[in-house]
């Protein structure tokens, strides 16, 4: 399948980066179309083979996930006519993640006036994902953005809309125009329950059936391609085999794999890593969006992180004390001359909306100096050795509550307002809120083409599950647009290419033995799990994995500390299997074994995103590398060498995965340096 | 009813964080974890939710409506103890301990709570303006999270607000008027169906909602109940 053009990692202890990897042939999408950018997306659809509509009830689609990107496409492909099997862990599909989302979603709608296009918008995420990213696929989510506003308004999304009548928009870090659309601070809510609402339309209809409380634990590959998943029912716990024509994966991203993140508890890779470990290739695992105004730690007991929409930084002005001396006292007992607006200051043509990388970074920079604010946390240095360090920085309103009055600013952001009064007991329009960097959001994901095929043949993934439109960083509300272009206008009109030929391929069913193998390999990882009977806990495996994956592999990168912490990983997952402790037993509501079998994956996962980490010798976007970045601190890129997607290939646990690279061609936009001072 | 005893509880930490805990302190001692539902942990994805001394989702005396997951332990005194439930509802059976089977709502959904409109079949967004207040009233309808604890706190196990606010959030556009007066009928139909009971005006449900969905909804509910009985386009 690949050819491999360096010698296997030496037996020696690995020391150099190249040691935990070897390098296959490199890779291309062949299924964007020749031409003008402009063009290429109605030629795709043009060239595409359809599937006649009286045979489409024929083909059954397998869709995992049902937040936007699964539920949108789980709607779309049953309203055009096919039987589709739509499974997700919670027990609604109105649960799914995307539900969080806050902010808004972007769409080159121009309604403002003000110089929007979708150019602008195409080449804003470029730019964002600091050239990174595959250039056909962002046009195209530019392209349909648009669509994705009237469809949401046509489904009853209660958008935000002025007294005329017609939507409002906010503006967003990283841009300059106003594109935004958005509801209150429950955008993700209120997208989702559109999605969900059609998709349950679908479920009335017969087209869809639905598999709540079902996780996905292995995927089936017969003859190279694939034609179903197992799932275990986590209210019975039984092993299930399903078949289709094609399978989706929308089963989001993989933050938690740091413990704490913004991420809903149950997020997990397992769908996408077991479909890794059966042949496709991982793109850019490393690239993780560190989100900037999220609440602090509160302690050692803290289970996820909640995000304050970026929104609040188009009125809130972020700062520290310019002095460390002042970091105990009463924020409103610090003058105004001693405060440092760093990123007014260091950024004057951003300011406070600069990237999500940039502020994140800045907010880190600023504590490890010493101007952190709120309580000391406990954290470990690379040496091991204890420390308390106060991580926390200013988010204050004072300013816009004198400019827009206190009742001004509760229309615009009360209901973040209230969800930090309860979470941390202060009142933030009395006192400035803090906030510190949190993981957040994942770039990259399971690699596919423009037709969002991954490179194993049926099987397709969509959304935050794929690497493909956000390059190194994503802008804020690029998440949502790239979840419903997905669902509502891409995929449907690229998986008929593929399901047009699927009606020939020969019927499996579950004597199969690619089946039978896939069936019997989750039964033994499970009594494998329960057969340890160890003496630590599923949590504090995940919460150690976290502390390294933070330390390492999180804000800020090198070379030695990445080594280091593939080599804790190994042991940690060593230990795991001696060690852990997983009660109950397969065939109950079993939580604890829920949540064992997602951190055996994490912790694969965790050793390739700092293998990743290592070999992209470059700072980009989220990734910064202490040993590439310019006088001034910020994110150096080395296009020369690392202008592609890194696509891996898994060739077993703990062995040396294999590189494919996929180069990255910049035809319509110039790659230059970021700059948004 | 089992009584546990959690040690080092801190008042920033969440309920949910303490019932982590006293699962961690289980499994340690080799005995069964307390099963619960939970996923986004910032109160809007609405799989959370107990009762919580008499109270569906706790709230006790803080005066911000939350969901289990918001409600924090500095609402506690030290040593108190604090009787949790589960949702108590027959349409909403106990799967274990403190999750329960809320998938009823799912098919009131199914029954009406929609617009139809293909994917793809959408005009221009501004073709059907929509007055702010009208809106406005939408969206206090539509921030419904479905985590079931109207019915959890209502004496007839109702969902007449969860499908209240379905209905008016849809009932309040221009685009859910095609089906308005149809969709009435057939979720009612449903809800009553899975065995919830009828609203006799009590008001328990929307003084439990984390999202204060407003009680009027079920006026409005009630309003277009009646005109769909004059309606031909109402099957």
């Amino acid at each position: 399948m690949t050819t491999t053009t360096k010698p296997a990692a030496p037996t020696t202890a690995k020391t150099a980066s190249t040691d935990f990897f070897e390098v296959g042939a490199d890779i291309k999408d062949a299924k964007a179309p020749a031409g003008a950018i402009e063009q290429k997306w109605s030629k795709r659809k043009f060239e595409a083979k359809l599937v006649n509509p009286s045979n489409r009830r024929k083909l059954t689609v397998i869709i995992v996930g049902t937040g936007l990107a699964g539920g949108a496409a789980a709607a779309s492909l049953g309203e055009a006519g096919y039987n589709v099997l739509n499974f997700c862990y919670q027990d609604s599909p109105r649960r799914a993640h995307s539900i969080a989302a806050q902010g808004g979603i972007n769409a080159a709608k121009n309604y403002r006036n003000d110089n929007d296009s979708t150019f602008r918008l195409f080449y804003d995420t470029v730019k964002g994902g600091d050239y990174r990213a595959r250039e056909t696929n962002v046009y195209r989510l530019a392209e349909v953005s648009a669509n994705i506003i009237d469809q949401c308004v046509a489904q009853g999304v209660p958008f935000a809309r002025e007294y005329g009548g017609l939507l409002d928009n906010r503006s967003f870090g990283g841009v300059q125009v106003q594109r935004t659309f958005y509801a209150r601070g429950q955008t993700g809510q209120q997208l989702l329950i559109g999605a969900y609402q059609a998709l349950e339309r679908q479920v009335a209809a017969g087209t869809v059936k639905m598999h709540t409380r079902h996780e996905m634990l292995e995927i089936i590959i017969v003859d190279g391609r694939a034609r179903g998943i197992i799932t275990r029912d986590m209210v019975t716990g039984a092993i299930e085999t399903h078949f289709a024509d094609a399978v989706v994966l929308a089963t989001g991203g993989y933050g938690n794999v740091f413990f704490l993140s913004t991420n809903a508890m149950g997020c997990n890779v397992t769908a996408n890593w077991r479909a890794h470990r059966k042949g496709a290739y991982f793109g850019n695992p490393c690239y993780t969006q560190i989100h900037p105004t999220c609440i602090p730690v509160h302690g050692e007991t803290q289970s996820k992180l909640t995000l304050m929409s970026e929104s609040l930084r188009n009125d809130g002005r972020i700062w520290v004390p310019k002095n460390a001396a002042d970091c105990e006292k009463d924020p409103r007992q610090i003058a105004e001359a001693d405060r440092d607006y760093y990123l007014e200051r260091i950024y004057p043509a951003f300011g406070n909306l600069v990237p999500r990388d940039i502020a994140s970074r800045q907010a880190k920079n600023m504590c490890d100096e010493g101007r952190g604010v709120g309580p000391a946390v406990k954290e470990f240095d690379e040496n091991g050795n204890e420390r308390f360090v106060r991580r926390g920085v200013y988010l204050d309103f004072a300013e816009a509550i004198g400019r827009l009055t206190k009742e001004g600013v509760a229309s615009r952001y009360g209901n973040l307002f209230d969800m930090y009064a309860q979470i941390t007991g202060e009142d933030p329009y009395e006192t400035p809120m803090r906030i510190y960097p949190a993981v957040h959001y994942t770039m990259g994901g399971l690699w596919v083409d423009y037709d969002l095929s991954s490179n194993v043949p049926g099987l397709y993934v969509t959304g935050e599950a794929n690497f493909s439109d956000h390059g190194a960083n994503r802008l804020g509300a690029s998440a949502l647009m790239q979840g419903l272009a997905d669902g509502y206008f891409v995929l449907p009109n690229t998986i008929n290419d593929y399901l047009a030929g699927a009606s020939a391929l020969p019927k499996v069913d579950a004597s199969h033995p690619a089946a039978v193998e896939a069936l019997d390999s989750v039964k033994d990882r499970i009594a494998k799990l329960l057969a340890v009977n160890g003496n630590r806990t599923v949590d504090s495996f995940h919460k150690e994995l976290g502390n390294i994956m933070w330390e390492y592999c999180g804000m800020y990168r090198t070379e030695a500390g990445l080594i280091k912490a593939i080599g804790l990983i190994q042991k940690l997952r060593e230990s795991f299997w001696k060690d852990v402790k997983v009660s109950g037993v397969n065939e109950d509501f079993n939580q604890t074994l829920e949540r064992a079998g997602r951190v055996v994956d994490f912790m694969e996962l965790g050793e390739l995103m700092c293998v990743d980490a290592l070999h992209r010798r470059e700072s980009c976007g989220g990734h910064f590398r202490a040993e590439s970045q310019t006088e001034d601190g910020e994110a150096l890129r080395h296009d020369d060498e690392y202008a592609y997607v890194a696509a891996w290939e898994y060739t077993g646990t703990a062995q040396a995965p294999i590189l494919h690279k996929e180069p990255l061609e910049y035809e319509f936009i110039e790659l230059k340096q970021r700059s948004y001072k | 009813m089992v009584t546990y005893q959690v040690q080092d509880v801190s008042p920033d930490m969440s309920f949910l964080e303490m019932l982590d805990l006293l699962n961690e302190d289980l499994t340690i001692k080799g005995e069964e974890p307390v099963a619960f539902d939970h996923d986004c942990r910032e109160g809007i994805c609405g799989m959370c939710g107990v009762v919580i001394n008499g109270t569906a989702h706790g709230r006790g005396e803080s005066p911000v409506p939350t969901t289990t997951c918001q409600l924090h332990m500095r609402s506690f005194e030290d040593g108190a103890t604090i009787d949790v439930e589960p949702w108590r509802a027959g349409p909403f059976p106990v799967i274990k301990d403190l999750a329960v089977d809320r998938s009823a709502f799912d098919r009131i959904i199914q029954a009406g709570g929609f617009i139809s409109a293909n994917t793809g079949a959408a005009p221009e967004a501004h073709a059907a303006p929509v007055g702010k207040l009208q809106a406005d009233r939408a969206f206090d309808a539509a921030t419904c999270i479905g985590c079931g604890a109207c019915v959890a706190a209502c004496p007839n196990s109702s969902a007449m607000l969860f499908t209240a606010a379905k209905i008016t959030h849809l009932a309040m556009l221009p685009q859910g008027q095609p089906e308005r007066y149809s969709r009435i009928k057939t979720m009612i139909a449903v809800h009553d169906e899975e065995g919830f009971g009828g609203c006799t005006n009590i008001g328990e449900c929307a003084e439990v909602c984390p999202k204060q969905i407003p009680f009027d909804t079920i006026s409005q509910l009630n309003r277009d109940l009646i005109a769909s009985l004059f309606k031909k386009d109402g099957k």
